[in-house]
């Protein structure tokens, strides 16, 4: 399991991915947005999403888990 | 003039009106969120109203809430600052309804320039230089390969709504067209409702080059010379200068970009303070590329040549006044350049939101001018964009602005979050920013 963690303090804008997805490494999987700015979040290796743990207009803090590939 | 004025607005801007309104003697409103309750600009207005949460869609960009403010305050105009509801014309219109003023263009002048492709086509009329590109949106890829090839390639895939460089792409060769135009439409219509790009000849190795023009109620209206916008990263501004390196000492082309800037203006019967934006080629061509119908953020480098208080011209044009002089007496004296202190990461770029544990500015001085909207201690929340603060340094001429710019940048100290002022230290100790000889592609190569 790898947890998807957030790089910054701000808001989830869009989730990308569904849970079952299989995607590929440097796959964008949700975009935060953070001081006006659009802050993609890639997968950091190929997997699969077992877990979505957050929804669209969520606060997020940096280093919280976003979502889990398997 | 105004007795009062509201400021929908925030940050160093909001304390920027201030400080101009309270010298001519108008009180002034200020309008805030819950994130914003112990900022500057709140405790420095006379009168302060809560618009709402953070989020801007429920406080700086709350129509509703603003006017209330407005109404409960006996505010007579509303100063709009930039970004937020600056360029919202229903905003615009909804003051004028009330019988109040809105500080800024007619709503007309906003619209034709607020779309670029019937502006680029405005601007075709009007005579002034646009850069080859199509006039329609275009979304079949197969026409817009043939409109691509005509011009040649690079081209810029660009949404007609919106700015900021927001859905551009540069397009390298035609195998990359089709992918482009669907990813552009696609954060175009995310970005701003509105899935139309168009192309553009993408010009290598252009600067930047924007001119301030101002015009009062009755048509007489004169430019305040040109700022340099050419370093940015992500096509936003980093750092501004006037008078531009890139023009150097060709005044011939200087008045005539500067005659261009105030036709474009005279083309939508413009009024108030704006900024006419040109791409300018290796070759010395230059090509219209956007109006921006508000004061910029920018705008304290041609304060600071020109000695000129482009808030207090606005207050004045708003108030009905006539523009006070002359083209022919707007001078300018040495050099002035602003570093825009962005709560960043220096390398990545990526914003960094946090609390302030230290914020010294350096020594201030007639050379050496801040405008910030942040004190130590405060937190800079991830609603907003990330500005902290203008750091504006002027010297006779554009060696000593970067010596008294290095110095000041030097003394200049901040922690507890990541911010950009490395990144200006470095490019003062770049060669090519030393020569003058930069382009858009400073920050990027």
């Amino acid at each position: 399991m790898i947890d998807v963690k957030c790089p910054i303090s701000g808001t989830v804008w869009q989730v990308l991915v569904e849970v079952g997805q299989e995607v590929g490494e440097e796959e964008d999987l949700l975009i935060l947005e953070s001081m006006k700015m659009e802050i993609p979040v890639a997968a950091p290796e190929d997997g699969k999403v077992a877990e979505i743990l957050v929804e669209p207009n969520q606060p997020v803090q940096e280093g919280q888990v976003l979502l889990r590939l398997e | 003039m105004f007795k009062r004025v509201l400021i929908a607005n925030r940050g160093e801007i909001a304390r920027r009106i201030i400080r101009t309104c309270r010298r001519m003697g108008i009180e002034t409103v200020a309008v805030y969120s819950e994130a914003d309750q112990n900022a500057l600009f709140v405790r420095e207005a006379d009168q302060a109203f809560l618009l709402g949460p953070a989020p801007a869609p429920a406080s700086y960009l709350n129509v509703e809430a603003v006017l209330e403010a407005a109404r409960q305050s006996g505010a007579e105009a509303i100063h709009p600052g930039y970004g937020f509801l600056s360029e919202n014309t229903g905003f615009a219109r909804r003051i004028t309804e009330m019988g109040l003023v809105f500080i800024g263009p007619e709503p007309h002048a906003v619209e034709a320039m607020g779309e670029k492709v019937p502006a680029r086509n405005l601007m075709i009329a009007a005579g002034v230089p646009v850069a080859p590109g199509t006039t329609e949106p275009v979304q079949d890829p197969d026409l817009a390969l043939t409109a691509a090839e005509q011009m040649g390639f690079p081209v810029l895939v660009k949404p007609s709504a919106g700015g900021g460089g927001i859905g551009m792409t540069v397009v390298e060769n035609p195998e990359k067209l089709k992918g482009a135009l669907k990813t552009a439409q696609g954060r175009a219509q995310r970005a701003f409702g509105s899935g139309a790009v168009f192309l553009e000849k993408y010009l290598p190795n252009s600067r930047h080059i924007e001119f301030q023009v101002l015009f009062d109620n009755y048509g007489k209206g004169v430019h305040l010379f040109e700022r340099e916008c050419s370093a940015q990263r992500r096509y936003q501004k980093v750092l501004e200068e006037t008078p531009s390196p890139g023009l150097g000492g060709n005044d011939s082309l200087r008045e005539q970009m500067g005659r261009a800037a105030l036709e474009a203006a005279q083309a939508v019967n413009y009024r108030n303070a704006g900024t006419v934006e040109f791409i300018f080629g290796q070759g010395g061509e230059f090509y219209f590329l956007e109006m921006n119908t508000r004061l910029q953020v920018e705008h304290p480098v041609t304060e600071m040549t020109t000695g000129l208080d482009l808030v207090e011209l606005q207050l004045r044009i708003a108030a009905g006044e006539p523009l006070p002089f002359e083209q022919s007496e707007v001078t300018r004296r040495g050099h002035a350049i602003e570093f825009r202190v962005y709560a960043e990461d220096p390398v990545t770029f990526m914003p960094s939101p946090g609390t302030l544990t230290v914020f010294r500015p350096p020594a201030l001085s007639e050379n050496v001018r801040l405008d910030s909207g942040v004190a130590e201690g405060d937190n800079v929340t991830p609603y907003y964009d990330p500005l902290l603060a203008k750091l504006v340094v002027w010297g006779e001429d554009r060696a000593e602005a970067i010596q008294r710019s290095r110095e000041a940048l030097e003394n200049f100290q901040i922690e507890g979050i990541r911010h950009n002022l490395p990144l200006h230290l470095r490019i003062l100790a770049d060669e090519r920013f030393l020569s003058g000889q930069y382009d858009t592609g400073l920050l990027s190569r």
